[in-house]
């Protein structure tokens, strides 16, 4: 608890010129507090739709964190991050619902939501350890691959294994979390009665537990990135030979890289499938790895402040923009007289319809724009913004060296 | 400590041999490297010694042979493993962390000495800060040993490149090594310079740690170390003082057939 | 001390656990191929031959499309995630071509498309052909010495860029192409082996034929593996590596874009995401293969095609692209060479 007051005090003191992070994160932690107060003022009172979107957002804020994890922090392209998510949501789907019921088990498990998060993070955290463990051995663009195939496999397994999974229909009615026991005291209502039955079904409650979440792995995350193995990440990164040589276990370092991503991802699942209570194949696609990639590139790879901009910004690109758009361009076109193009013909499907259909672009241009234009991101670290503009004088792995000799 | 007073071995290079596909680079190569000394490995351009420092080190084992290092055989280990086993190297082409500080360079040279497991990294506990107190003050004191203070919290890239080479050098002493293996550490540098190496390679030998060094020019060796390989074409073709090596045929010829 | 020797003992027990896992994978292989060969039997052999010339015919589209991957792949170390949806862009734009030359369903089968439908093929090949060579001028060659992870993030949002360009084209709907091959066949032994399988199967055969000539005869071919194996050294000997790396990816477009319209050709249909599972279908071919290797590509991509449609034909359809890329993974990891071994043989 010093240690966070101390931190606090650092970040109120040091000079911006010198640590824009700092404005960063106190501009985020007073517009977390702000938001939910702003938006039911402004809606006066009605605003809970766009706080659980924002708690909704905060499980994005978490992938992107561990993602970046992966990408900024240890230089690995991880392709199927979502597959990690889908087996968080799962295993609280497994874990906490009637569903086992109606499996070979027969036998429905009902745990805690507190404790879920955990199995869930484990149950991700591992699978990443069992894959990442051979693959980590190879040259470092072979992982993009054999994620990207693990992240179309994941889905495919639980939509194809219908007897444990329902298959497309998806597992629905997941347990509601619960405050935990020992938190339901005389603050959380009423001291006797109902408090054991205490339910988080206010999205404001989903809100506040997503900041907590969110507030609690940024203070981790960093504290990694300023410790050895963070180091050692770095230097990883940059040489992995001369890394090996002075003593860093390459593949150890890499592959707990990846499974911390994992582990975040997972829990992220785990959060997303209690809040949605619903889990369905269809929601853990290609795209949904490549959105998270986009927000730690767009946000600027390696600097968490940076992901957690690039995730909230894509974010409401992607959920408050892009929806409303065909309906506004049809508009604009018909105040402007140009109807005809609302209406379709041949391939043109009306200007709404092609407005629609921009997403895949918008995706594609945002992903190589930024590495032409501003590859180290809008809130680039320092470090990283060098290193993606000058570039890196030999990016040779161990295998290449042997490669090149044999 | 000097030569005569240890005289038990702490790397021992046995019978050797690395093939590059059809290539022989190393070809059944044996010494012996003795405690505390200052060993000199030399010879032309290709020779083969730059993979035998890799072979050493596990960056490609050898094709054949063994190595021991402290009586323990490491052969085929792998590269990190080495370097905990007590074996540090610099590299011929300067392989520093290009965009991370002088500093931060040397300490991740300890990372192989350090305790911090990731729960106490995640949560920073006192046994981590104490540990990561210490981590500093040490890579301060080896930045102050090679010389290169004033150069603490900058890019190891915008070294002036003296410097790069005497970092390079603390940071593989961050891995507490009692055997260093430096790669042509005097390459690219002025006479003065030279002179001034060799001084902090003394210093190094005076703290207990072996070291073996690989130099191209042989005039720089015959100074510092009593002992000298030399390889040619991946043989070795002498062994024995700089007065020996340099009276003898096949070394004269070696280093005739490739310098002008 | 300590903690190198505990290193080291987990690198000692990790061994046994390795060839543990070796042996259940082989295991489960075996397995797979014993219950298929019980299915291949029970359904009788004209079954097991008109399965055997899809898989034939659906290898050559992928082994096309593996080729660029392998080629690229070989000379610059990149794995262009975009060149599967050149794949289909072939396919988009030969479909928007046909009526051009006049084709259309009504000539069906009749002699008088052939001229028209190779004037297709050509327009365009080349067209893909210039469209990759623009991607990797104005997307690829700037990150060229920056750090691995960019080109290949590049690479992805091209995917992207390429699918969305043809998802706001065509929408999400199928693309119906004209059937404009014969329908009929041969029939041996109980299976009907198509003009059309027979068509598929040449003009691959055809196109790699020429692509091997070239690249082991010309100049440019010459070029092409001197680059791939020492790019300094191929600079000084006065190669000009830009237009050598340029070329790869014309040729490699040239070949996708030849198996897009094959593919609509035999299939009738498209869709503008097809390049992303076939992209990975025909990558797992090249990596099957040994990745730079033009022969492995072949290769893979005909064991690729064979193995799809086997598990198509008797066991869960539902499950071959699980299969597949389970494959690739397991080839990754036990066998990163591939096949044949990785890079151009005569080295």
């Amino acid at each position: 608890m010093r240690g966070l007051l101390s931190r606090l005090g650092s970040i109120l003191e040091s000079d911006p010129r010198k640590n824009p992070n700092a404005v960063v994160y106190l501009v985020l932690a007073v517009a977390t507090i702000a938001f939910p107060i702003g938006v039911q003022v402004a809606t006066r009172g009605s605003g809970s739709f766009l706080i659980s979107q924002a708690a909704d957002a905060g499980v994005y804020i978490l992938l992107a964190i561990g993602l970046n994890v992966v990408v900024g922090f240890a230089g690995l392209l991880d392709l199927g991050y979502a597959a990690f998510f889908a087996i968080g949501a799962y295993t609280y789907a497994f874990v906490a619902s009637d569903h086992l019921e109606f499996t070979p088990i027969h036998q429905a498990l009902h745990i805690p939501f507190w404790i879920a998060l955990l199995v869930g993070m484990f149950a991700a955290a591992g699978a990443g350890a069992i894959l990442g463990a051979p693959t980590l051995r190879l040259r470092g663009d072979y992982l993009a691959i054999v994620t990207l195939g693990f992240g179309e496999i994941v889905p495919r397994l639980f939509r194809n294994a219908s007897t444990w999974t329902s298959g497309v229909n998806g597992i629905s009615a997941l347990d509601t979390p619960a405050l935990p026991i020992w938190l339901n005291g005389p603050w959380s209502g009423d001291a006797l009665a109902i408090v054991q039955n205490f339910k988080i079904i206010d999205p404001l409650a989903y809100y506040v537990i997503m900041a907590i979440l969110v507030a609690i792995s940024v203070l981790l995350v960093n504290n990694l990135r300023r410790s050895r193995m963070g180091r050692a990440w770095m230097a990883v990164r940059e040489d992995e030979v001369a890394a090996a040589a002075m003593g860093v276990n390459t593949v150890g370092v890499k592959l707990l890289a990846f499974s911390i991503g994992a582990a975040f991802s997972g829990f992220a699942g785990t959060f997303y499938g209690a809040k949605l209570s619903l889990v369905s194949p269809e929601n853990f696609g290609f795209t949904v790895s490549i959105t998270i990639l986009i927000m730690v590139v767009l946000g600027g790879m390696g600097n968490i402040p940076g992901v957690i901009v690039g995730a909230l910004l894509i974010y409401y690109v992607i959920f408050n923009i892009l929806p409303g758009l065909p309906q506004q361009a049809s508009d604009f076109a018909n105040s402007i007289g140009a109807t005809s193009l609302n209406s379709p013909s041949g391939d043109w499907p009306g200007l709404a319809g092609e407005v629609q259909r921009l997403k895949y672009l918008i995706f594609g241009l945002i992903l190589v724009l930024t590495m032409l234009l501003r590859p180290q991101g809008l809130l680039p670290s320092r470090q990283r913004a060098e290193e993606l503009q000058k570039g890196v004088h030999d990016d040779t792995t161990i295998e290449d060296v042997n490669a090149e000799t044999t | 400590m000097t030569v005569e007073a240890a005289a038990d071995p702490i790397l021992r290079i046995d019978h050797v041999t690395k093939r590059f596909g059809g290539l022989v680079a190393v070809d059944d190569v044996t010494f012996d490297v003795k405690k505390g000394e200052i060993f000199a490995l030399i010879g032309p351009n290709g020779a083969g010694k730059t993979t035998l420092f890799n072979g050493i080190t596990g960056i490609f084992p050898p094709t054949a042979g063994r190595i021991v290092f402290q009586g323990r055989e490491i052969t085929g280990a792998k590269p990190h493993q080495v370097a905990a086993f007590g074996i540090a190297r610099t590299f011929q082409n300067i392989r520093l962390f290009e965009y991370m500080s002088s500093l931060d360079n040397v300490r991740l040279g300890q990372h192989c000495r350090m305790h911090a497991k990731l729960w106490d990294s995640l949560f920073k506990t006192p046994a981590e800060h104490r540990e990561e107190q210490r981590v500093t003050d040490r890579a301060m004191e080896l930045l102050q040993f090679v010389g290169i203070e004033q150069y603490t919290h900058i890019y190891a890239r915008n070294l002036p490149y003296g410097s790069q080479r005497r970092l390079e050098i603390a940071r593989a002493l961050a891995t507490n090594p009692a055997l260093l293996l430096l790669d042509e550490p005097a390459a690219g540098f002025t006479p003065q310079e030279k002179v001034e190496l060799m001084g902090l390679v003394h210093k190094i030998v005076d703290q207990g740690i072996t070291v073996f060094l690989i130099e191209h020019d042989m005039k720089v060796v015959m100074g510092v170390s009593r002992r000298i390989v030399v390889l040619d074409h991946g043989e070795k073709i002498a062994e024995g003082t700089p007065e020996q090596v340099r009276r003898d045929q096949r070394v004269i010829e070696a280093y005739l057939g490739t310098q002008h | 001390m300590v903690g190198s020797l505990k290193q080291a003992r987990i690198a000692f027990v990790g061994a046994p656990i390795g060839r543990l896992v070796n042996l259940l994978v082989i295991l489960a292989v075996l397995y797979a191929i014993f219950i298929l060969a019980t299915k291949i039997f029970a359904q009788g052999p004209s079954y097991f031959l008109q399965i055997l010339t899809f898989g034939v015919a659906n290898g050559a589209i992928y082994a096309l499309v593996a080729l660029g991957y392998t080629m690229v792949y070989g000379i610059i170390e990149l794995i262009n995630f975009a060149h599967g949806d050149l794949f289909t862009l072939g396919g988009f734009i030969s479909v928007f071509l046909l009526p051009i030359f006049g084709l259309d369903a009504s000539k069906a089968g009749t002699p008088g498309i052939i001229l028209p439908l190779l004037a297709v093929f050509i327009v365009t090949m080349l067209i893909c052909g210039a469209i990759n060579v623009t991607i990797e001028r104005v997307a690829y060659r700037p990150l060229r010495h920056a750090p691995r992870l960019a080109p290949l993030i590049t690479a992805v949002g091209m995917s992207f860029v390429l699918e969305g360009v043809m998802f706001l084209w065509k929408g999400p709907f199928n693309v119906p192409y004209p059937n404009l091959l014969p329908t009929n066949g041969i029939v041996i032994g109980g299976a009907t082996i198509g003009v059309k399988d027979i068509f598929v199967i040449v003009v691959a055969a055809i196109l790699m034929i020429v692509l091997a000539l070239f690249v082991s005869r010309s100049t440019l071919g010459k070029a092409m593996r001197a680059t791939a194996q020492d790019q300094d050294a191929t600079e000084l000997m006065g190669i000009d590596i830009n237009r050598t790396i340029a070329a790869t990816f014309f040729i490699g477009a040239v070949l996708a874009g030849a198996g897009g319209t094959i593919f609509g050709l035999y299939y009738n249909t498209l869709v503008f995401d097809l390049g992303f599972s076939a992209g990975l279908f025909a990558f797992t071919a090249a990596v099957f293969g040994g990745i730079g290797n033009i022969q492995g590509a072949a290769l893979g991509g005909l064991l690729i095609g064979l193995i799809t449609a086997l598990w198509d034909g008797y066991m869960e359809s539902t499950w071959t692209q699980v299969i597949i890329f389970a494959i690739l993974i397991l080839v990754l990891v036990f066998r990163p060479t591939g096949l044949l071994g990785m890079r151009v043989p005569e080295k």
